[in-house]
């Protein structure tokens, strides 16, 4: 069959500055570069990931976008009319990675911080004490009790950030050690997504949070003690509602290890949890998970969906010590494409029906709320945190600081940065030291920026901008929106 | 000995309400009796050929469990683990969850009598538990080694997610029943079912061995609901009943059981009649089916890459 699809990229490269060296086509994970005397790029394999731009000595290759025409048509982008024709040529359910890439404006985006001005002082956290440490897990109900012992929050975070589940399976060994260590270096949790922990990470698992997901994949008594606590993962903010396929060929020797599976079979996760098909049900996992770990915080994380309210309430009631919220713009290593640009709702909403929910029923204080999907800077962070939430995770920005440039490819294994996959000859790219810098730079920085904003906003902890949803004002919301969000439009 | 009931009912209500028990429990330590068996225990050690002195013998012990909180009864047996008790029994069981939840000791025997509930065994690394009753919900769920035999009857989910061990439930089971089932390296659970199953048995069954007797059934009709090996992708189911494709998911084929695999079976199928007292002869007896998948990547062929 004639392939329709033209190209995306055009790889252009100045031969004349070219040193011959071949080192573009060394470093293409994708297969783009023959070479016959001098590099020959094939444009149709390019994704723009930008590793042989980054890495030719030259600087003489430059990936543009195609220049190439179509018809104007504002009812048929480009997009939809070249998914019309893969499927049509293929037959397949159209799998994509990382967050959707449909223009979609982000609430954050709409929303406005405040600050001090005259009447009541700004602080200067470079000279004062400005208290950024969370801790998650269930508060009294009074202020001044003591927590019964149980319910004391065990998990403390220098910052309130998290690093978000990601597999080992859908990304390297390389990156879990990366965000392992990093972890700890911050005093912060990594979280395992749902392959198991590989013993390599042994020694990091105080800052490691164990997830159990539906396919129970790697979840032994031992991998359960080991955590600093548990997550069920019920949902994702990219997929909603749907399990995960990982494909036999991304399980390799290694990969078969922590998920317990053969080499070379399918991973299948199933949708739901066949042991979950209510409250009630959550509940007795949670307390199994309890029971079975010494009393470990069990965490549930749920994607943002149109019932999300009534959801984590339940989720809050059946036990959980935090609730994690997925937004639908929240990464995925893959997920069908259809679900993951048209499922679910916005973290921004969810967050705030959430913790208002929590609130008017007088159960807020019995878990903590972490969000996702998607965390893009500190700005996010802090609005965020004004809305209610008690700490944000980051994932694709994670990734982003270990060398993703969001080329969409990491459901096809050949990530050409390492980071998704499991060749060796790839996954040795990310050095898990450097990478661990990296992230201790990104949330170090993140970190001094929330740092700014409550100072501007006169308050010396984290704590008092938590749902503070009165520092935060909208800019061109509607009044509905307005209203779901807690928050007064500008000027009001 | 039991404690006075409405005394505890009374601080029950004073307690938090995350934390107190479901009503009809009390949080309070359950009476335990340790013994030093001699006879038995001796007698064993002996046929073990310990030629020097009889070492002391493993003490037992056991356990009121009437009207005790989970938490206290998991904890005693802990205690009781780590004290270096090797043989429990919990009396009085009515209801209880997540007992032997998660325990880890190869050596160790759970007798539990009367009804255990929900999630028994649940992620269990190691023990042997017999239950002398009935049990509930989710036997065996994410269960990594071990046994478990229930002279009963057992609910939903039994075995979910099995990766080794094996589970043996004397009569009939409900829906769901080693969903997900998964094999790694030495490790094949095994599910052995005296009676009938409801539906969606070993749906995206991953591994491991199923097989299904229909000889000490309560039940009438059909020995396998509908839906049977949905989405499966490995391991094999074996039915000795009449079972139709129509019962069963695309992803998987029927066979008649060939006379190796029976050779296999037989050995497992024998036990299994002997720690429950049936009849050997007549489970054996009568046409087995292979339930197994079509494919190990059912859903290969699915996707298209964006």
């Amino acid at each position: 069959m004639i392939d329709y699809i033209q190209p995306e990229f055009h790889v252009d490269i100045d031969y004349d500055k070219c040193h011959k060296c071949g080192r573009c086509q060394g470093q293409c994970g994708w297969g783009v570069y023959s070479f016959v005397g001098r590099p020959l790029p094939d444009d149709a394999k390019c994704r723009a990931c930008h590793r042989c731009v980054t890495f030719c000595p030259a600087h003489c290759i430059t990936i543009k976008r195609s220049d190439l025409a179509y018809r104007e048509n504002p009812n048929w982008p480009v997009a939809a009319r070249k998914a019309v024709w893969r499927q049509g040529a293929s037959g397949g359910v159209l799998l994509s990675s990382m967050g959707s890439d449909r223009p979609r404006t982000s609430l954050f985006d709409a929303l406005a911080l405040d600050a001090c001005q005259v009447t009541n002082p700004s602080i200067d956290p470079l000279r004062e004490p400005m208290e950024t440490r969370t801790t998650l897990g269930k508060r009294p109900q009074v202020f001044g009790d003591e927590p019964p012992k149980e319910w004391a929050g065990r998990m403390t975070l220098a910052t309130p950030i998290l690093f978000a589940p990601m597999s080992f399976g859908s990304v390297s060994l390389n990156v879990h050690k990366a965000l392992a260590l990093a972890a700890r270096e911050l005093g912060i949790y990594m979280n395992t997504g749902e392959g198991g922990l590989h013993p390599d990470l042994y020694p990091l698992a105080d800052n490691v949070i164990v997830q159990v997901a539906s396919g129970r994949f790697g979840v032994t008594p031992e991998y359960l003690g080991r955590g600093a606590a548990i997550e069920i993962k019920v949902g994702q903010g990219a997929k909603p509602g749907i399990g995960g396929h990982l494909p036999g060929e991304k399980i390799n020797a290694e990969v078969s290890t922590t998920r317990m599976i053969p080499q070379g079979t399918d991973a299948i996760s199933p949708a739901p949890h066949h042991d979950i098909y209510s409250i009630e049900d959550l509940r007795q996992l949670i307390y199994s998970l309890k029971e079975a770990s010494g009393y470990k915080p069990v965490g549930v994380k749920i994607a943002a969906v149109h019932n999300v309210g009534a959801i984590a309430s339940g989720v809050v009631r059946a036990g959980a010590d935090y609730v994690y919220l997925d937004g639908m713009n929240g990464g995925t290593g893959a997920a069908p494409a259809v679900i993951r640009d048209h499922v679910g709702i916005p973290v921004e909403l969810a967050l705030a029906v959430v913790d208002q929910r929590l609130r008017d029923e007088n159960i807020r204080n019995q878990a903590s709320i972490i969000v996702a999907g998607s965390i893009r800077s500190s700005a996010d962070l802090a609005k965020a945190l004004a809305l209610g939430a008690d700490a944000v995770a980051l994932g694709s920005a994670a990734l982003l600081a270990l060398g993703c440039h969001l080329c969409q490819g990491c459901h096809t294994g050949s990530c050409s940065w390492g980071l998704t996959t499991q060749k060796p000859e790839l996954t040795r790219r990310l050095d898990p030291e450097e990478g661990a810098q990296r992230l201790v730079n990104l949330v170090g920085a993140w970190t001094h920026e929330l740092q700014e904003i409550l100072g501007a906003l006169g308050v010396n902890a984290v704590e008092s901008l938590r749902g503070s949803r009165d520092r935060l004002r909208a800019i061109g919301l509607d009044a509905q929106t307005c209203d779901i969000l807690g928050v007064a439009p500008a000027g009001r | 000995m039991i404690g006075n009931l409405s005394h505890d009912k009374m601080n029950m209500a004073e307690a938090d309400p995350a934390t107190r028990p479901i009503e009809g429990y009390v949080h309070r330590a359950p009476t335990v009796t340790v013994s030093r068996r001699d006879t038995t225990a001796a007698t064993i050690t002996t046929a073990a050929s310990s030629a020097t002195a009889t070492p002391a013998a493993p003490p037992a012990a056991i356990v009121d469990a009437d009207h005790i909180y989970y938490r206290e009864l998991n904890a005693a047996i802990a205690g009781l683990v780590a004290d270096g008790v090797r043989d429990i029994t919990l009396r009085r069981v009515n209801g209880q969850r997540y007992l032997g939840n998660g325990l880890t000791s190869p050596d160790l025997r759970l007798r539990i009598e009367g009804v255990p509930g929900q999630d028994l065994g649940m992620f269990l690394g190691g023990a042997a538990i017999e239950v002398y009753g009935n049990a509930q919900d989710g036997v065996g769920n994410t269960m990594e080694a071990g046994h478990i035999h229930v002279h009963g009857s057992a609910g939903d989910v039994v075995g979910y997610g099995m990766r080794g061990g094996e589970v043996f439930i004397r009569g009939d089971v409900g829906y769901r029943v080693g969903i997900h089932m998964k094999q790694y390296q030495s490790r094949v659970p095994t599910i052995i079912i005296g009676g009938k199953a409801r539906d969606f048995f070993g749906e995206y069954m991953a591994g491991g061995r199923m097989i299904l007797l229909d000889v000490a059934s309560q039940l009438s009709g059909d020995a396998l609901g509908m839906y049977v090996g949905t989405g499966m992708h490995g391991g094999e189911i074996y039915a000795r009943c009449p079972v139709n494709p129509a019962q069963c998911g695309r992803e998987v084929g029927l066979t008649p059981a060939t006379d190796d695999q029976m050779a296999e079976l037989t050995p497992l199928i024998s036990r299994f009649c002997t720690v429950f007292g049936l009849d050997a002869d007549r489970a054996l007896a009568g046409q087995f089916t292979r339930i197994a998948p079509v494919s190990s990547r059912p859903y290969g062929n699915l996707y298209v890459n964006l």
